[in-house]
């Protein structure tokens, strides 16, 4: 090895200084650890109790919560590399990842920068330049008219150069104005003209420009590996074509439907491209196909991608700890030839989001997290535990979920199992809407592309179901339950711990005791009446309905399950019970059911829309719109407020008199903070 | 020190492997035809019983308790239902006070309920009116259960939560309602002296206090009116208007503003029923107040017979014998029981045993009492009392024995000496009236005369001076000599017509029912419930401190 280092002029890593959070900072720490390679975290004030500092062995405060003052303060975390002797730095992806700048000062400063020579970041940072360059190096491009002449047949003639259907579009367009898209020849004419129309109408400029057209497009990367001996490898594709907001949710490799010999041109025009800027490290180029898989190169992402595990996992490789290697002047551990595809992976990303109202990024404490037991074939990749907070700081991805199966449907099917078991309380997620994705029939066939998700958007989201009745006395008896167990914990801890007055028997003298219940399955209100068995089992009645439940609670680990029957029908749902929701997680899915608080507690709560206006999100309040003693309609804007770089606006839940508003213009609010109070039409005549 | 705790389950593990305690009973032959039928007859009068409970359940009538709750107001035993902990046992007493008392005039429960029942983890004395019956007013009876409720809760050291919502005194009888000593001013009397030993009073005022009843809030150690429902005053309305001609509404009377913000009658102020029960449970949270046992507990565990062989084994015919033993294995942890001197006296079963991990000594009947009987009897409470090991009387007796050898033998001067010893013993004492309570017997085996904590009733018992049967004969024979002194014949028809009425007398005022109507007792039981009865109510009685036992003079 002394011999094999000295020949390539190999440089040592022995203590990495990772310039990110979150999962992909835990990601690279793990390598390093199986490494050897000691590992330094930078964070921000936000993040002093984070996963990733706890995992580094040693970590530095670089400043306060926003990334400008932190995680992208290149002074800050170079001085941090210094004072700790790491000899490289690893950028993750985002915040420093491909910033020139930053490469060039670590150059400087001699720490070696985990990725490619700053002239590749500069040259694939700019369209105009990668598209030239590749072009040149024979990787296909989507060709394109952006000349001056316009004159009809020029533009026919360059049309015919690109090959239909194309794209004509008015340089000045926006919003599909001025755009027609021609199939064949013979259409061109006519749709220029009719482009033209629209556009000198709307913008008063008819200026067109001709572009290869690509119906319903898939978005598919080839993941690259280049060494500082000239030596660039791929490690073959994945799909990456469903997003939503223009951001990847659900990644695969291999791309479904893609011939080897697809495969091949795809991997052999990427490692062409990346031998065109003399790429050192990982890299991905990112390519658009049409559904005959020709491919067209888009850009290159010179950075470790958040979706490379689904590479790893079908190519047994760690490109982390390759990136060490290479960085560190070593040769890519291995030949083209060694690299060979086994099975399928799937990733899922889970975020705090809220797909029902347009993915809205969130925030927010993880009350309660469960997840899938990871193994050899189940990763997963997360920088929170429970009780840790999403900030509203960063990046709301809260993990990824990583699967490998045999073949596609063996890693599909598995990927669904296991989202079933990823449990979240505290905040919204996407958990269910990847499950109704992953569960498309044309998701299962393969059949993706960049417009699955408005394609599909009905099936997508189903309007809610009521929650089936079984289900409902699965969390009256989960709720009962845990009665019974904070009734029995009392009682072992008074010294008095046998008596039947706390055995949660429900017993009465020769009469029979019903209680009552009231449940909230979203907004609907329902009552159930229980009634207390000698036998220990309740009759739920719902409605018209009674059906017989027992059951009890068994804890495994930190995770609470309850063990239970519903008429007979045996099931061990995950039980979580946060303030006043009883969430219940099963194979078959999730519920969520509301406890209705007392009117006497619920003076300034937040459940419902009759309490108040409240907060979305955790946020600052832009603007207020409304005064004590304003009378307001239902709708009525109250206030906005800008949470997560969006702009909400908080409208009353009633008409009604505000009695109270609780915050003024510029302050913080946390996520379901009453923001103002109405009147309580009794409360008038005291 | 030194010797190992049960992990948090705070007992001692006492038990090595040799020391397993034999289990008494027997599997019945429930083939029988005796068994059936007894089975039958006792499930009769079990389901009559949960018929009879079922009704007095619903209080006053649908009318009325539509009325109620149509001014959002919690029915009474919703009220005990969410004032208790959810979903925990209440141990009511005496539904069946007032049971056919009054003529036609149904007083359902009394119009009051009381119990036990856990408040904020504290077993808590809860009465309650019923303004759906007669607008919550105290007929005599009601005065009974209420004065018996505040027995138990002094008895135990159980602080007491008054659900409030009554009209007061029942005018038209006043007479057995206000002037004696236990009457309505009681009530008060009780309240300040149990205050006064620290047993917390806390008045919830869910509808009318009127002039006495105005005390129950005020003489509380901490009180909660409800808004535009609660009302406390000496003088209603119309009294008020009849005396000074001032017109003034009830809630500007009484009403929680006037009360939590001028006159501080009251405390706290709840917005509703369910408002008020939640902030009297935070009274009782906030009494800091420790159940602290001074006996030893171990892991219950069930017994080994199911407890409704008991409606076979036990049926509905007294003179048929029933052996103790087996209503004593369906009642005690592990049907385990240690017995004492089984050998000597055996018309009367002593022995040790365990009800939901709690000690207990039972005292069971076997048969009449004799001399040895008593002796044995007076010893074994004189072990309890010494040992602090409550005492369970199980009762089914005829009485002493009689004759002219017993007489001779001393069995007055032997049975008195268990009469002693019971009315002496300071440990809780609870009494289950299984069978039979006739005469003598019933003093010596804790009667109400006696101060058990707690008196229970089985749907089968009986209890009169002496069986009707014998009464009858006794009278027959009385009437007999008369006449035979007089010279006159005795028909078996006159014989048969003079027995006749008293028989049925005897049955009808011997029957629990009659019993329970005039608060002889603290309520019927289902057999089948005798062992969460009797466990329920050695928790409550375990509230109270250890008391020595001074034993009188036992006659040699």
């Amino acid at each position: 090895l002394i011999r094999y280092a000295s020949e390539t002029g190999r440089s040592k890593i022995e203590k990495v200084l990772i310039a990110n959070r979150g999962e992909i900072a835990c990601r690279v720490m793990r390598t390093a650890k199986k490494m050897g390679v000691r590992s330094v975290a930078v964070y921000s004030e936000a993040d002093r109790n984070t996963m990733h500092v706890s995992l580094a062995d040693e970590a530095y405060l670089i400043g306060p919560a926003a990334s400008q003052q932190s995680y992208l303060a290149m002074d800050k975390i170079l001085q941090v590399a210094k004072r700790s002797g790491a000899q490289a730095i690893h950028p993750g992806y985002g915040f420093l990842s491909e910033n020139t700048e930053f490469a060039e000062l670590c150059k400087k400063e001699r720490i070696i920068f985990i990725g490619p020579p700053s002239s590749a970041i500069r040259d694939m940072g700019i369209k105009s330049t990668s598209k030239a360059i590749m072009s040149a190096a024979g990787v296909p491009v989507i060709e394109g008219y952006h000349g001056e002449d316009q004159s009809d047949q020029h533009l026919k003639e360059q049309a015919g150069k690109i090959g239909y259907p194309v794209m004509i579009k008015a340089v000045r367009g926006g919003g599909g104005k001025g755009m027609r898209i021609a199939q064949c020849e013979d259409d061109f004419l006519e749709q220029l003209e009719s482009a033209r129309r629209e556009a000198k109408k709307s913008f008063n400029d008819d200026v067109m420009l001709i572009e290869k057209f690509v119906q319903n497009p898939r978005h598919v990367e080839v993941q690259v590996f280049g060494d500082q001996h000239g030596n660039a490898v791929y490690l073959f594709e994945r799909d990456c074509s469903v997003q939503r907001r223009h951001q990847k949710i659900i990644e695969e490799a291999p791309g479904p439907g893609i011939s080897t010999e697809v495969r091949r041109k795809l991997g052999e025009a990427a490692v062409r491209a990346a031998k065109a800027v003399n790429y050192v490290g990982a890299g991905t180029v990112e390519f658009i196909m049409d559904s005959k898989h020709n491919f067209y190169f888009m850009e290159m992402n010179t950075r470790l991608q958040v979706e490379h595990p689904v590479t790893e996992m079908i190519t047994g490789t760690d490109l982390v700890e390759w990136q060490l290697r290479v960085a560190a002047g070593e040769r890519i551990p291995m030949t083209q030839d060694e690299i060979t595809l086994q099975g399928h992976a799937f990733e899922a990303r889970i975020y705090a989001e809220d797909p029902d109202n347009n993915f809205m990024p969130g925030a927010g404490p993880l009350l309660h997290l469960s997840t899938p037991l990871s193994n050899d074939f189940t990763r997963i990749e997360t920088g929170v535990r429970q009780g840790d907070e999403v900030s509203v700081h960063y990046d709301p991805m809260i993990a990824k979920l990583v699967v490998w199966g045999e073949d596609r449907q063996a890693a599909l099917m598995k990927l669904k199992y296991c989202l079933r078991q990823y449990n979240i309380v505290g905040l919204s997620t996407n958990i269910d809407f990847l499950l109704s994705l992953s569960g498309h029939p044309a998701f299962e066939s393969g059949d993706v592309h960049t417009d699955f998700i408005p394609q599909h958007y009905n099936e997508l989201f189903p309007p809610k179901k009521s929650t089936p009745r079984e289900v409902l006395c699965q969390a009256a008896l989960g709720l009962i339950l845990k009665e019974k167990l904070l009734t029995k914990e009392f009682s072992i801890a008074t010294g008095d711990p046998f008596s039947p007055f706390a055995f949660s028997n429900g017993r009465r003298i020769n009469v029979s005791h019903t209680r009552s219940l009231s449940l909230f399955d979203g907004e609907n209100k329902l009552e159930l009446k229980i009634h207390y068995n000698n036998d220990g089992s309740y009759d739920i009645q719902i409605q018209d309905e009674v059906l017989n439940v027992s059951g009890e609670l068994v804890s495994e680990g930190d995770v609470t399950y309850l063990e239970c029957s519903v008429n007979g029908v045996m099931s061990k749902p995950k039980l979580v019970i946060v303030d006043n929701t009883i969430y219940l997680f099963s194979r078959e899915g999730s519920a969520q059911l509301g406890i209705p608080v007392p009117r006497y507690l619920s003076d300034v709560s937040t459940t419902g829309p009759q309490g108040g206006a409240v907060a979305p999100m955790t946020g600052t309040i832009e603007k207020v719109f409304v005064k004590v003693g304003d009378n307001v309609e239902v709708g009525d804007p109250v206030m906005v407020m800008i949470a997560m770089k969006m702009e909400h606006t908080i409208r009353a839940p009633k008409p009604g008199t505000i009695k109270k508003v609780y915050f003024k213009e510029g302050e913080q609010v946390s996520r379901h903070a009453l923001l103002v109070e109405f009147e309580d039409e009794e409360s008038g005549s005291e | 020190a030194g010797l190992l705790r049960h992990g948090s389950l705070g007992c001692l593990r006492r038990l090595y492997h040799g020391d397993k305690v034999a289990t008494i009973g027997t599997k019945p032959d429930s083939n029988s035809p005796a068994y059936q039928e007894s089975y039958d007859r006792m499930k009769a009068l079990v389901t009559e019983l949960k018929e009879r409970a079922q009704k007095i359940r619903l209080g006053g009538g649908d009318k009325a308790r539509a009325l109620h709750t149509s001014r959002g107001k919690l029915l009474p035993r919703e009220r005990i239902d969410r004032l208790i902990d959810p979903g925990s046992a209440f141990l009511e007493f005496s539904q069946f006070a007032g049971y056919q008392l009054y003529g036609n005039e149904e007083v359902p429960a009394g119009g009051i309920i009381s119990g036990i029942g856990r408040v904020s983890g504290v077993e808590c004395l809860i009465v309650a009116n019923d303004a759906t019956v007669k607008g919550g007013s105290y007929y005599p009876i009601t005065v009974k259960k209420h004065l018996r409720a505040q027995e138990i809760a002094m008895q135990n050291n159980l602080p007491c939560v008054y659900l409030v919502d009554s009209g007061g005194a029942n005018l038209p009888r006043q007479a057995e309602v206000f002037p004696d000593r236990d009457h309505f001013g009681r009530i008060f009397y009780n309240q300040a002296r149990m205050s006064s030993q620290g047993i917390s009073q806390i008045a919830v005022v869910m509808g009318s206090c009127t002039a006495g009843g105005a005390y129950v809030p005020a003489m509380a150690d901490e009180s909660i009116i409800v808004r535009k429902q609660g009302t406390i005053f000496l003088g209603g309305p119309p009294l008020v208007k009849a005396a000074t001609g001032e017109e003034v509404s009830a809630e500007d009377l009484g009403g929680a503003d006037l009360h939590c913000r001028k006159s501080g009658v009251t405390d706290h102020y709840a917005l509703d029923d369910n408002h008020a029960l939640h902030l009297a449970r935070k009274a009782v949270r906030s009494l800091n107040y420790n159940k602290n046992l001074d006996v030893t507990v171990e892991k219950p565990e069930d017994p080994v017979f199911p407890a409704d062989e008991l409606y076979g084994i036990v049926g509905a015919n007294l003179k048929k014998n029933v052996d103790v033993r087996e209503v004593i294995a369906r009642v005690v942890d592990g049907s385990k029981f240690d017995e004492f001197k089984a050998l000597y006296g055996d018309t009367l079963i002593t022995g040790f045993a365990r009800i939901y991990g709690y000690p207990v000594g039972i005292i069971g009947n076997n048969g009449v009492l004799f001399s040895e009987s008593a002796k044995k009897g007076t010893h074994f409470i004189q072990l309890c009392c010494q040992r602090n090991i409550p005492l369970i009387f199980l009762q089914n007796i005829t009485g002493f024995m009689v004759g002219r050898d017993y007489e001779a033998g001393g069995i007055a001067k032997d049975g008195a000496k268990m009469v002693t010893a019971v009315a002496c013993a300071n440990v809780p004492k609870i009494t289950v009236i299984i069978g039979g309570s006739y005469g003598a017997g019933n003093y010596g085996m804790c009667g109400r005369a006696y101060s058990p904590r707690f008196l229970y009733m089985w749907p089968n018992a009986r209890i009169s001076v002496m069986g009707g049967e014998q009464a009858a004969t006794v009278l027959a024979t009385i009437a007999k000599d008369q006449k035979a002194r007089e010279g006159k014949q005795f028909s078996e028809q006159e014989e048969a017509a003079l027995k006749e009425p008293i028989i049925r007398r005897f049955e009808e005022e011997g029957n629990p029912y009659y019993s329970s109507a005039r608060l002889w007792d603290d309520g019927i039981i289902d057999p089948a419930d005798t062992r969460l009865v009797l466990g329920l109510s050695l928790s409550a009685a375990l509230n109270a401190p250890t008391q020595k036992t001074q034993f009188g003079v036992f006659r040699m």
